[in-house]
């Protein structure tokens, strides 16, 4: 199968050209966060705060990893349930990020909050974290520091594999694929 | 009676929590192999691959299979010419404990539902003790990922309901599941016993290896059937669309009351993971 290999931050002429059911190969940086800094994050934005790192095109990946062991760069690091952030991730959006990395299908306003700001979903193989954790090669802790395995992190990745899930043209593999193959 | 001393429970309890979340067991790998073939979609045949490759890498490097490192299940069963010197309890935690805190795995515990706080050290364990005959301890480790935990359902049907409601419960769970379990998946369902019941045996179901059939041949009838209707939901490897959302379906039934006809289904990931040990 053909790899479509794009580099953060992201852009809107590179998230055109990603369709759902495409696979990509990211190299560049990841931040990550889950439930407890999106809930932080998207506080800032309510008041009109500035987020701890500029997301200007860049690229969030829901993910808490297991704790590193000495000499490792980071432990398994899979993703999480991205619905999860379904209240949050609009409002990220429309603030400048341009992608998510997470499994499992995200919700309406997540959306239309791709089609109208032009930005994308991806998924990674959720239950991968030890193959994943191989495509990362730096991790620098961002901010909140006290939230452990939840705090943000900015990962340096190298062909970083993931599967275009919901797209800025409102396709959807998990629609798309399921009807293909159901037998009901 | 033989005494046995509870540090030798912390001890087994440590080294099942390292084991389970390393090592995927060699029932699951088989299934996966084996159902890979059987994938039409290309992407799904490449999700199984990724999981297959998981698996070698996380075993070599010691690493955990899944960053997820679960809420540590517990399954003890206790011979009655047992006695043990110490806190039983107490000792299976400090054995959680330990094992997460040296094994590298993640804190995945919060203190309290609403208010949030994590404990730091992965404790407490859900831990289910049974008194049986003999004098060994048999200690069962399953850490459960929170992805397919929360996917799980539970029902009260009607009696008139029969197997056909059963199936249709089972069927519309792993379709609103879709993606998020992370399929391919291990499906536990437990029928009748009561409430609180139901949902501990289709739990206790996963425990049974990949790819044996139940004991009772109308069970064991069902279970094909239920994993057939499954797998043509076209859910498939990661909800993405494909052939293959579940490896095993396992039922676990107990008597119930009359007016009852309790269901559960306890999903479980592929990242499937349990270790025994025996003292």
């Amino acid at each position: 199968m053909e790899y479509k290999k794009i580099q953060t931050p992201l852009n809107d002429e590179t998230v055109a050209g990603l369709r759902a059911g495409d696979r990509v190969l990211i190299s560049g940086y990841l931040y990550t966060a889950r439930d407890a800094a999106h809930k932080r994050m998207t506080e800032l934005l309510d008041k009109g705060e500035q987020l701890p790192f500029d997301i200007k095109g860049q690229i969030i990946y829901f993910v808490g990893p297991a704790p590193a062991k000495p000499g490792q760069v980071i432990n398994s690091a899979g993703p999480t349930t991205s619905g999860r952030m379904n209240a949050y991730s609009p409002k990220m959006i429309a603030a400048g990020l341009k992608g998510m990395v997470g499994k499992g299908e995200m919700g309406a306003g997540v959306v239309e909050a791709l089609k109208k700001h032009k930005a994308v979903y991806m998924v990674a193989v959720g239950g991968a974290g030890a193959l994943i954790a191989e495509k990362i090669t730096e991790v620098e802790l961002v901010a909140y520091e006290d939230l452990g395995a939840e705090a943000v992190r900015r990962l340096k990745v190298k062909d970083f594999p993931a599967i275009v899930a919901q797209d800025c043209y409102g396709d959807n593999i998990y629609v798309a694929g399921v009807k293909k193959y159901s037998k009901e | 009676m033989r005494e046995v001393d509870s540090g030798k429970i912390t001890a087994a309890i440590k080294e099942l929590c390292m084991q389970a979340n390393y090592y995927l067991g060699e029932d699951v790998l088989e299934a996966l192999k084996k159902y890979k073939l059987q994938e039409e979609s290309p992407l799904g045949r490449e999700i199984i691959d990724q999981i297959i490759q998981n698996a070698s890498i996380a075993a070599e490097k010691k690493m955990p299979l899944c960053q997820d490192t679960g809420l540590a299940v517990i399954f003890a069963s206790i011979g009655q010419d047992v006695h043990i010197n110490g806190d039983f309890n107490e000792a299976v935690q400090e054995g959680v404990r330990q094992g997460y805190q040296e094994g590298y795995l993640r804190k995945s515990i919060v203190a309290d539902p609403l208010r949030r706080k994590n404990t730091g050290d992965n404790t407490p364990a859900v831990v289910s003790t049974t008194l049986v005959p003999g004098d060994k301890i048999e200690l069962t480790i399953l850490p459960k990922g929170g992805g397919s935990e929360n996917m799980s359902r539970i029902k009260m049907l009607k009696p008139s309901d029969g197997e056909q409601g059963v199936i249709d419960f089972v069927v519309e769970t792993i379709r609103i599941a879709g993606g998020n379990p992370c399929p391919p998946l291990i499906v536990g369902v437990g029928i009748g016993g009561s409430f609180d019941l139901v949902a501990k045996i289709a739990k206790h179901a996963l425990l049974r290896p990949v790819g044996s059939r139940h004991a009772d041949p109308y069970y064991a009838e069902m279970e094909s059937k239920l994993l057939e209707k499954i797998n043509n939901t076209g859910v498939g490897p990661q909800g993405l669309g494909g052939r293959i959302t579940a490896i095993a379906v396992h039922i676990e039934a107990a008597p119930c009351h009359i007016a009852s006809l309790p269901v559960a289904v306890n999903t479980q990931c592929h990242s499937a993971r349990h270790k025994t040990i025996v003292i």
